[in-house]
């Protein structure tokens, strides 16, 4: 046996009374991709940071090629040839590529960033990347961003990449690609680590598996001899059934009938190009996209928080049975109709929760106008907030913490749990699972398929088309702002959604390398 | 030549000499800006220049017997560059160390600098039981000396060659600076540090470092307009609020040159102008002299409007200007 690129032997770590990592053996061959399993806080980035440099293990030992070494920090990790990716990336958005790729750089002799490009140029050449490098950050779209970022680390001379969570912003012909770009590191004989949620890349992309469950390193298994049920139970520590349950839509109406909707962003851009479309009771519509095709928009026009620039949007009142029209209504009369969005920006803080108030004030937020008194009513957001967090099991040392301190998942629960509280009759929500392992993921699921049988039309704004495809009755996909698409849940094809995602776009087919 | 000629020139001339300190203070707070911190000390930073040039030559002047220019020159130099930098250090400590609200500390700095040079002004002689008001001859002669023969050709040689050393020095401060922030390593990492520190400091950018030196340097780059104004354009003396309210152009011009150094020599040249065009505008009534000297105010509201509509990347401010960086912040 070869000696490996990389092996970690006991590598234990504890912040204060946690235990973040308790003896992980890890060991990575040159050519070799292995994909790193486990759920939020199963201490994968933990791991993966004390790889790089951020973090210092309290105990066990590093090898790179057979040899004990000691990383200290980032500017250690570089010179024993390791990169890491980050899953938010690191770039300065007013400079190119090249500039990006320079920053930092402690290179001899003169500066010059012709020189940078044309080695960029190199690199680019070599692994099959498509990437301009004078072309400036703001300018690309997500996969640019990332290509830029595995640049940076090849220039610095890596032969150790670690990624984290690299497909969780792109579209699947993107995924392929990128896909395509490791299989060659790979040939080129450099050692990958990929930090994932999603099973079937998993088994697509790596050549052996392992999982970390509660800190604890669980095992290695070889991706050509497991499955995905198999990896869950490694992952979790119990059998769970990774289908999501989709019930047959029952007394379906029509509630929110939107017709050829148009906004003009403040740059002049057209987002939303004539957006037409029917949300029923009692049904989950999925919305597909990449991100900022207009999701957000189309959300917030519905919300009463965008102008509407053409087109109209009805809302059926399940009351009366009455069509009103939404376009005149503050966003406050439209939440007393009963419709709510739940809005989970990239930072999960941005809409909808304030992050410096603890969970009762922000359940306050959506009730501080009732009651008749001049003080706010205090008692029922109490309870809710209780209520929400042992119903979603929310780990949280008590109500009154400041949301910001708590983990990226229990802060989107907070969020969903309390739109949800308020008996919606629509439901909007945009990305609720984003960075969330799986038995949170299914928890959302499970709350999602609960207001759809209660007869609410569920408006989902997701990333994985897996999911869309097993949780919705509908698929409805837009792209640049226009709507290439309305599929059926039960038959739709991921390569088909995939494909109308990016209809308009590039029209160009290179998403299948392989 | 006739007369109208003659006042042109004069005018012209009169408008590098009150430019000149604009450079400075402009280049200066791009330097610092370019860092993430907006230093609106600057205008007490230039009184300060001036005031600390002017008690380093006025105590060398005082204590010896036969005080020479050149020496003078030094130390008043090297006093003024003192002078300033104390203050953009208690800026930069306030600011990037303590994380304090920049635009507060940059505020109370200016009220603190344009203080110390009114006392000083009014009371050094004082201090040393003279009475009058101070004049150093030796000192801003030497500061005024301007190259023989050149300054004699007419027209050319007023336009162009009747000014001290520090008008040229600004100009080339200006230059280098802009040299700086395009072409080297150190100035690639500096616009990182404004516009993304988290991003800087990740790619292994010193990024603490660089804002003390960006607003120490800068500091000290912009008190030499305070310090051309006192020794160069009033000649050696102190006027309490002489100055004026120039530091606060300067800071103006940093949006009119669009943070760009070389930009703002010209855009000075320019507010220079505007700022003393009343002058030499004959027969305007008192409140026409009032709206003519409004004149760079407005032209920086334009420009303000006009970038914000024209919404080019290039042409805003640095993305993490007035931010305070905190690396474990989430």
């Amino acid at each position: 046996m070869s000696t490996p690129a990389i092996a970690l032997k006991n590598i234990t770590k504890t912040f204060g009374q946690i235990v973040a990592n308790k003896n992980i053996n890890l060991s990575v061959d040159a050519g070799e991709i292995v994909a790193l399993l486990g759920e939020n806080g199963s201490g994968k980035t933990t791991l993966m940071n004390m790889i790089s440099g951020i973090y210092f293990p309290d105990e066990g030992q590093i090898f790179i090629n057979g040899e004990e070494v000691v990383i200290k920090s980032p500017k250690d990790a570089f010179k024993h040839g390791i990169g890491m990716i980050h899953q938010h990336f690191k770039l300065v958005e007013l400079f190119s590529a090249a500039e990006n790729v320079a920053l930092g750089l402690q290179e001899k002799g003169k500066y010059d960033i012709r020189q940078v490009s044309a080695k960029v140029r190199e690199i680019t050449e070599r692994y099959g990347f498509d990437i301009d490098p004078e072309k400036k950050i703001y300018e690309m779209s997500v996969s640019e961003k990332q290509t830029v970022e595995i640049i940076k680390v090849l220039y610095r001379g890596a032969n150790i990449l670690i990624l984290d969570e690299p497909t969780a912003v792109l579209t699947p012909q993107e995924t392929q690609k990128l896909f395509a770009v490791l299989r060659k590191m790979k040939q080129d004989g450099k050692s990958i680590i990929i930090i994932t949620h999603k099973l079937h890349e998993v088994l697509a992309i790596s050549d052996n598996v392992a999982v970390l469950r509660k800190g604890q390193y669980i095992g290695t298994v070889k991706t050509s001899d497991t499955n995905e049920s198999q990896l869950t139970e490694m992952m979790v520590g119990k059998k769970i059934d990774l289908n999501i349950e989709r019930s047959e839509p029952e007394l379906s109406t029509d509630r929110l009938i939107v017709r050829g909707v148009d906004i003009t962003n403040h740059d002049g851009v057209k987002v939303l190009d004539d957006v037409s479309f029917t949300a029923k009771s009692g049904e989950i519509l999925g919305i597909a996209g990449i991100a900022g095709s207009g999701q957000k928009e189309l959300l917030e026009a519905i919300a009463g928080l965008q102008k509407l620039d053409g087109g109209e949007i009805g809302y059926v009142n399940p009351a009366t049975g009455v069509e009103e029209d939404l376009r005149n209504k503050t966003p406050m009369q439209i939440r007393e109709l009963g419709v709510r969005l739940s809005f989970v920006p990239e930072d999960r803080l941005g809409m909808g929760l304030v992050g410096n108030m603890d969970i009762i004030d922000n359940m306050m937020l959506r009730s501080y106008k009732k009651g008749k008194s001049v003080f706010v009513e205090r008692k029922g957001p109490r309870e809710l907030a209780d209520k929400v967090i042992s119903d979603l099991e929310v780990v949280t040392p008590g109500p009154t913490t400041p949301v910001r301190r708590l983990s990226g998942g229990n802060v989107q629960k907070v969020l969903v749990g309390r739109e949800i509280a308020s008996a919606p009759t629509v439901l909007m929500a945009a990305y609720p699972v984003r960075g969330l392992d799986i038995n949170s993921s299914y928890a959302i699921y499970n709350l999602l398929n609960d207001q759809k049988k209660n007869g609410v039309a569920v408006i989902f704004v997701g990333e994985d088309l897996d999911v869309l495809i097993e949780l919705c009755d509908r698929i409805l996909v837009l792209c640049a702002g226009r709507v290439t698409g309305i599929l059926d849940g039960r038959t739709a094809d991921k390569s088909e959604i995939g494909m109308l995602m990016t209809k308009q776009t590039g029209g160009k087919n290179d998403g299948k390398t392989e | 030549m006739p007369a109208i000629v003659t006042k042109i020139i004069a005018f012209l001339a009169a408008a590098v000499v009150q430019g000149i300190p604009l450079i400075y203070g402009s280049t200066g707070e791009i330097i610092t800006e370019k860092s993430g911190h907006l230093n609106l000390g600057i205008p007490g930073i230039m009184y300060m220049g001036g005031i600390s040039g002017i008690i380093g030559g006025y105590l060398y002047e005082h204590f010896s017997p036969a005080p020479i220019g050149i020496v003078a020159v030094l130390i008043s130099l090297v006093s003024s560059l003192l002078g300033s930098a104390l203050l953009a250090l208690i800026y930069s400590f306030l600011t990037v160390t303590l994380r304090a609200n920049q635009n507060v500390t940059g505020l109370s700095l200016t009220i603190f600098g344009v203080g110390v040079g009114n006392f000083f002004g009014g009371s050094l002689l004082k201090f040393f039981g003279e009475s009058g008001s101070i004049y150093l001859a030796t000192t801003s002669a030497a500061y005024r000396t301007t190259i023989p023969f050149l300054s004699k050709i007419p027209v050319v040689g007023t336009l162009f060659f009747s000014y001290g050393f520090l008008a040229y020095l600004a100009v080339v401060i200006a230059l280098l600076a802009s040299r700086f922030l395009n072409k080297t390593r150190a100035g690639l990492s500096l616009r990182a540090v404004g516009e993304s520190p988290a991003t800087a400091d990740a790619a292994g950018v010193n990024v603490t470092a660089y804002k003390y030196l960006a607003t120490l340097i800068g500091g000290m780059i912009a008190g030499l307009g305070g310090l051309y104004f006192v020794m160069d354009a009033t000649g050696g003396g102190w006027t309490n609020g002489g100055f004026g309210d120039k530091g606060w152009l300067a800071i103006a011009i940093v949006i009119f040159a669009l943070w760009k150094p070389k930009n703002s020599i010209f855009c000075s040249f320019i507010f220079g102008g505007l700022y003393i065009l009343c002058v030499y505008i004959p027969g305007l009534s008192a409140p026409m002299k009032e709206v003519i000297k409004m004149m760079p105010y407005v032209v920086t509201v334009a420009v303000l409007i006009f970038i914000s509509i024209r919404n080019k990347r290039e042409n805003l401010p640095p993305a993490s200007l007035g931010v305070s960086y905190f690396r474990e912040e989430r």
